[in-house]
């Protein structure tokens, strides 16, 4: 297909969008609805062009190019609108950058100043002023909000939950939860997808960054962080690297720089999930049920099984989350390595996700009378601690995670990924079962980007029918699949988010559309650069049974690092009642 | 006592009916008993309405001389000598746009099937069965016939585009939202020839190649639905809905769906939204819904008039329905007069007619005290007309000359009308209906509204800020997502105009 983009003609092979075409040339055109992660709503009218022989201005991520089209993106006429749009949304919206959580990452902040758009209009302010920080895992100021159908769409096409929705019309529409509930009432189960997608800082994770500054800055505890398998392949985006650049070791460089005391390796902890998961599946296998067996790393997973699925909460792994295994460890193996008792340290997560920070909350998870994590902060929030505290990220020469909770395997590593903890699980699985080394270490079956991927792997003398599935739409499709009957499992892998944890809802925001691949990509090649692949060779751990723990699935370990769960199906069924307390407006 | 108002075709047109209407008014207001008669053979004079008062002919320009004549000549029983008329003129020959019922064929003619059958009902449909969808298409295309839900695009190339999808499956969705204020000729049609409509539909669905059918009426009209709920059931009992209609093999179920209410559900992809269950908001176009429509499928969507002539063109021929109107804009068209109209009716009339036989001859003009200041034609959406140009011929094309056809809405406005308060309602409707998707239209309406109200609540106009208006509207249409952040231009600037011209103060 030939089209002329601005007087100068190109060569298309394939179809695609205007907006497609023009950034492969490397022609600007702004956006603001456009998002690479769900299907387009055309509302926001920033990606303006003008098409020969069309009588008004076409929006260039709805239209799609045709041979001989002639286009101009920046005509006087194309930019008159796109300045004026950006006016009007500039008249509803507050001056509140200085204060903002996403200001300098803020899709509407970066074109207001592009196009250099004043307060040309009065100050009208936003129709809606709701500010929900019910939920420990995000928080809306709708304040800020464009009404860009974004987190509406997230939430409906990637997890079927459709927890918002735009209600009113015109000028006075915003995203609303059924009667105006607050979100952590709903069946949101706090993914951070909606947080992750947002342009403005209307969604965003709750912030906890100012406090975990504060404990660093002016409080007496020993301060340990922890840093999960997702974050080092995309922290360098927030300072403008592609993604899927590996930065572990500066990461580990800026960690200690901010002051923390230690800095360990959640996948550490994730070594220790593999251990003590594949042995309860290994139990299960010999014990012959119950099946299917699902994973149980990702809290978002869990509030949906606890919330749309309860009959699922009894077959979940009771294995805790890698970084509340390994915050138990801290607090516990490590504290007494280094004369503390559990109350002196504090341990922050640095995660992908915003319902880790829901996660931290939940009652089953306490010791005695302490907290395995304390702060879990996203990789944005990182990102923002970083900048602020001036450090050049960058330029850090790498350093290494302190030991010995530093120390991880390959297994380990892929946790990140969409079918990693399947891997991972198996690797262990297959030679505990066995008692033979695995042949190939990668299980291809399970990896790639599909929504469900599912396979039988031979394991011995046993056959087992493994699913892998990430985002909840797909989780929910394949559940239903399961309760009709029409498919079963051995060992199921769930993920909330698309891509698993590296598509995270508290990732580095980006509208690249092959965010996840690369980010993926360089977590199997961090796998491939480790010398041990398999959790249950990792030195470390052997020697923390060894000295401590004694045998996966022994009483410590029931203890410390498992949990159980609750059917809490009815508790956010009743929003009536927020209609009755007249919420509602 | 009696008046006789001339009411041959070139006094009719001059607005003698408004002046007949106003010696009504008048004796209600006075309390005095006078007949009026409307006599097309007493003649006409230059430059005014010849009225006879007991053998005297007087001449009247306007309602305050007519109102004169009323004290003088009817009350206190004068001869009003500055108003008798020297010469009367022989009665014109009638050159007034006569209605042709085509829509209107059959209204007040059936209550129930039988009736409907008895007239020629259902045989269209027979004959369009035995007919290729080819052939169909073909007919409708050479009748010219264009939709009458406002954009007028040709119905022919709807279905053709339509019939060439290839899909599991298809749909038809009937447009009887009408959610245009003042227009109330589907409402009509729905409650007087609910056969024909479905009669539409069903060759509709077969024609392209749809099973499934659904008919989207507003909430507001549950009464007259009620009417079309019991056609349909007739319909299904004998055979002409539902499976293998007259054994043709062809199945096409027609369900009844209800609409919030709102002005924009009335836009196609809105509507279609709202039969998914979701809130009625826009889509972006294209894909148009003839390619991806309800639930992804091709749907072809039309209003309710462009139906209801869809068997009388496959019965009479598009030969025949050509006769009618104009070259580029076939056939009839059912326009609804209101506003401050004498008659506020729904005639149809082909197209072609000129504002002037709307406005004077079938709306007899202002009821009242106020004089004829302007016509919005369309709609909300449509263009305020002077009345300088009341001869205008209305068709598609008129809106070359700044007048627009849409839904066939005529309003009428009197000279009591403040520019301000006009201008405030239209823009307080579009700052409602808005939907609310895109940023232009969402909050360039309500912008807009916030300047007028400013205007009104400081009671002066600011050119300035007329110019700010102009500004966004234009950009409004320009960049907004649907027809009706696009169309708001139309009333607002064509308001403006008239404001400058002094037409409206
Ligand atoms: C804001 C807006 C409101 C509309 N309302 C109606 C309506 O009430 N009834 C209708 O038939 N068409 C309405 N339309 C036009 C429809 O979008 C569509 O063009 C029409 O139903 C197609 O049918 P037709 O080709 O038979 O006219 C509206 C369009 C817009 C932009
Ligand atoms: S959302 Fe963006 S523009 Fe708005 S206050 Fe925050 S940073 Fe500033
Ligand atoms: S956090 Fe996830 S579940 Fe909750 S509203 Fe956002 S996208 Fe939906
Ligand atoms: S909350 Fe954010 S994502 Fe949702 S509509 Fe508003 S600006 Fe868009
Ligand atoms: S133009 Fe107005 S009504 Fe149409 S989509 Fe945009 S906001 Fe909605
Ligand atoms: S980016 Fe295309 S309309 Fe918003």
């Amino acid at each position: 297909m030939r089209v002329t983009i601005n007087g100068r003609e190109y060569e298309f092979g394939e179809p695609m969008t205007v907006l497609d075409a023009a950034r492969k040339v490397g022609i600007y055109i702004p956006t603001l609805c456009y998002h690479p992660r769900i299907t387009q709503s055309g509302s926001c009218r920033m990606c303006l062009v003008e098409v020969e022989g069309q009588r008004l201005l076409q929006t260039s991520c709805t239209t799609y190019i045709r041979d001989g089209m002639k286009i101009w993106t920046h005509s006087e006429r194309v930019k008159a609108a796109v300045k004026h749009n950006l006016e009007l949304l500039r008249m509803i919206h507050p001056d509140d950058c200085q204060t903002c959580e996403a200001n300098g990452r803020c899709e509407l902040q970066d074109l207001l100043q592009r196009f250099g758009v004043e307060r040309t209009m009065d100050y009208y302010g936003n129709s809606v002023k709701i500010l929900d920080e019910s939920s420990p895992a995000i928080r809306r100021d709708l304040g800020k909000c464009i009404k860009c159908f974004r987190c509406v769409k997230a939430c409906e096409e990637i997890q079927d939950l459709s927890v918002y929705a735009m209600v009113k019309r015109g000028h006075y529409e915003y995203p609303a939860t059924a009667f105006d509930a607050p979100v952590y009432s709903t069946v949101c189960v706090g993914c951070g997808q909606c947080s992750f997608v947002c342009p403005v800082g209307a969604i965003t994770e709750k912030p906890d960054w100012r406090k975990v500054l504060e404990l660093l800055e002016n409080e007496d505890k020993v301060v340990i962080v922890q840093t999960a398998p997702a974050t080092r392949v995309a922290i360098a985006e927030e300072f403008g690297a592609e993604p899927g650049t590996i930065s572990t070791g500066k990461m580990v460089a800026a960690l200690r720089k901010l002051g923390f005391d230690y800095v360990f390796d959640t996948n550490f902890g994730a070594d220790l999930t593999i251990v003590e998961e594949g042995n309860e599946f290994v139990r299960r296998v010999n014990k012959g049920g119950p099946f299917p067996m699902f994973t149980s790393c990702c809290p978002a997973w869990i509030n949906y099984a606890e919330k749309v699925f309860p009959w699922v909460t009894k077959h979940l792994s009771s294995a805790r989350s890698p970084h509340m295994m390994l915050g138990a460890v801290i607090k516990t193996y490590f504290a007494e390595k280094i004369g503390k008792n559990p109350k002196d340290i504090m341990v922050v997560s640095i995660m992908p996700c915003t319902a880790k920070k829901d996660e931290i909350s939940r009652d089953q998870l306490i010791i005695d009378d302490w907290k395995p994590v304390d702060y879990v902060l996203t990789t944005r929030e990182l990102g923002k601690l970083i900048r602020l505290k001036g450090i050049p990220f960058m330029s850090l020469p790498e350093e290494d995670y302190d030991h010995p909770l530093g120390v991880s395997t390959g297994a380990a590593a892929i946790f990140g990924v969409t079918g990693g903890v399947m891997e991972a699980a198996l690797r262990t699985a297959y030679e505990v079962i066995t008692g033979e080394t695995l042949p190939k270490v990668e299980f291809d079956e399970v990896r790639g980007l599909d929504g469900v991927r599912d396979a039988t792997i031979k394991i011995g003398d046993k056959e087992v029918k493994i699913a892998v599935v990430h985002g909840l739409k797909n989780t929910e499709m394949l559940l239903k699949k399961m309760e009709k009957g029409e498919a079963f499992y051995h060992f199921v892998e769930v993920m909330a988010c698309p891509g698993g944890c590296i598509g995270g809802g508290g990732q580095p925001k980006s509208l690249d559309p092959d965010v996840i691949k690369k980010r993926a990509g360089a977590i199997y090649e961090i796998d491939e650069m480790m010398k041990i692949r398999k959790s249950h060779e990792n030195p470390a751990i052997k020697q923390l049974y060894k000295e401590f723990l004694k045998e996966p699935l022994g009483e410590l370990s029931e203890k410390l690092l498992h949990t159980h769960y609750k059917d809490r199906s009815k508790e956010y069924a009743n929003l009536w009642k927020y209609y009755e307390e007249g919420k509602v407006s | 006592m009696k008046i006789k108002v001339a009411a041959d075709p070139k006094s009719v047109l001059e607005g003698s009916l408004e002046i007949a209407n106003y010696f009504g008014y008048l004796s209600g207001v006075h309390h005095v008993q006078v007949d009026v008669e409307r006599d097309a053979n007493l003649g006409n004079c230059v430059g005014g309405i010849l009225v006879d008062i007991n053998g005297e002919k007087y001449k009247v320009r306007d309602k305050k001389e007519a109102a004169m004549l009323f004290v003088q000549g009817v009350i206190l029983r004068k001869k009003v000598k500055d108003l008798a008329v020297k010469k009367v003129l022989p009665p014109e020959e009638s050159r007034i746009t006569p209605e042709v019922l085509i829509v209107k064929r059959n209204f007040g003619k059936y209550r129930d099937i039988d009736g409907y059958i008895f007239l020629g009902g259902y045989e269209a449909l027979k004959k369009a069965l035995k007919m290729k969808p080819e052939e169909i298409v073909e007919e409708v295309k050479n009748s010219g016939l264009r939709g009458r839900g406002g954009a007028g695009f040709p119905t022919g190339l709807k279905w053709e585009s339509a019939l060439k999808e290839k899909a599991s499956e298809k749909f038809v969705v009937c447009n009887a939202d009408e959610g245009e204020p003042g227009t109330f000729k589907d409402r009509m049609i729905i409650e007087e020839d609910p056969h024909a409509l479905i009669e539409g539909i069903a060759i509709s669905a077969y024609t392209v190649g749809a099973n499934k059918g659904y008919i989207y009426i507003r909430g507001e009209y549950s009464d007259v639905a009620e009417n079309l709920k019991r056609a349909m059931e007739e319909a299904y009992d004998r055979g002409f809905l539902g499976e293998d209609i007259l054994g043709s093999g062809f199945d096409f179920e027609l369900v009844l769906r209800f609409g919030g209410g709102s002005y924009i559900a009335g836009e196609e992809t809105a509507l279609l939204e709202s039969i998914e269950g979701r809130a009625a908001r826009s889509r972006f176009k294209p894909p148009y819904p003839t390619q991806k429509g309800l639930f992804g499928k091709p749907t072809v969507v039309n209003n309710v008039e462009t139906l209801v002539k869809v068997p009388w063109i496959i019965l009479n021929g598009a030969e025949e329905y050509r006769k009618y109107g104009t070259e580029s804009s076939p056939g009839t068209k059912l326009f609804s007069i209101c506003g401050k109209a004498n008659k506020k009716v729904v005639v149809e009339l082909p197209l072609g007619v000129t504002l002037r036989e709307i406005v004077y001859a079938y709306g007899e003009g202002i009821y009242g005290e106020g004089e004829l200041a302007m016509v919005q034609t369309g709609g909300k959406a449509g263009t305020f007309v002077s009345k300088e140009k009341l001869d205008v011929k209305l068709d598609f094309d008129a809106i070359k000359e700044g007048v627009s056809l849409g839904s066939g809405a005529i309003t009428l406005i009197d000279d009591k009308s403040r520019f301000l308060d006009i201008a405030l309602n239209v823009i307080e409707f579009f700052e409602h209906e808005s939907c609310g998707k895109c940023v232009p239209c969402r909050e360039g309406t309500f912008l807009v509204r916030k300047i007028i109200s400013k205007m009104v609540e400081e009671g002066k106009v600011d050119c300035d800020a007329l110019q700010e208006i102009e500004r966004i509207v234009l950009i409004m249409k320009d960049s907004s997502l649907c027809g009706l952040g696009q169309s708001v231009h139309n009333p607002i600037i064509s308001l403006i105009r008239m404001l400058e011209r002094g037409e409206v103060a």
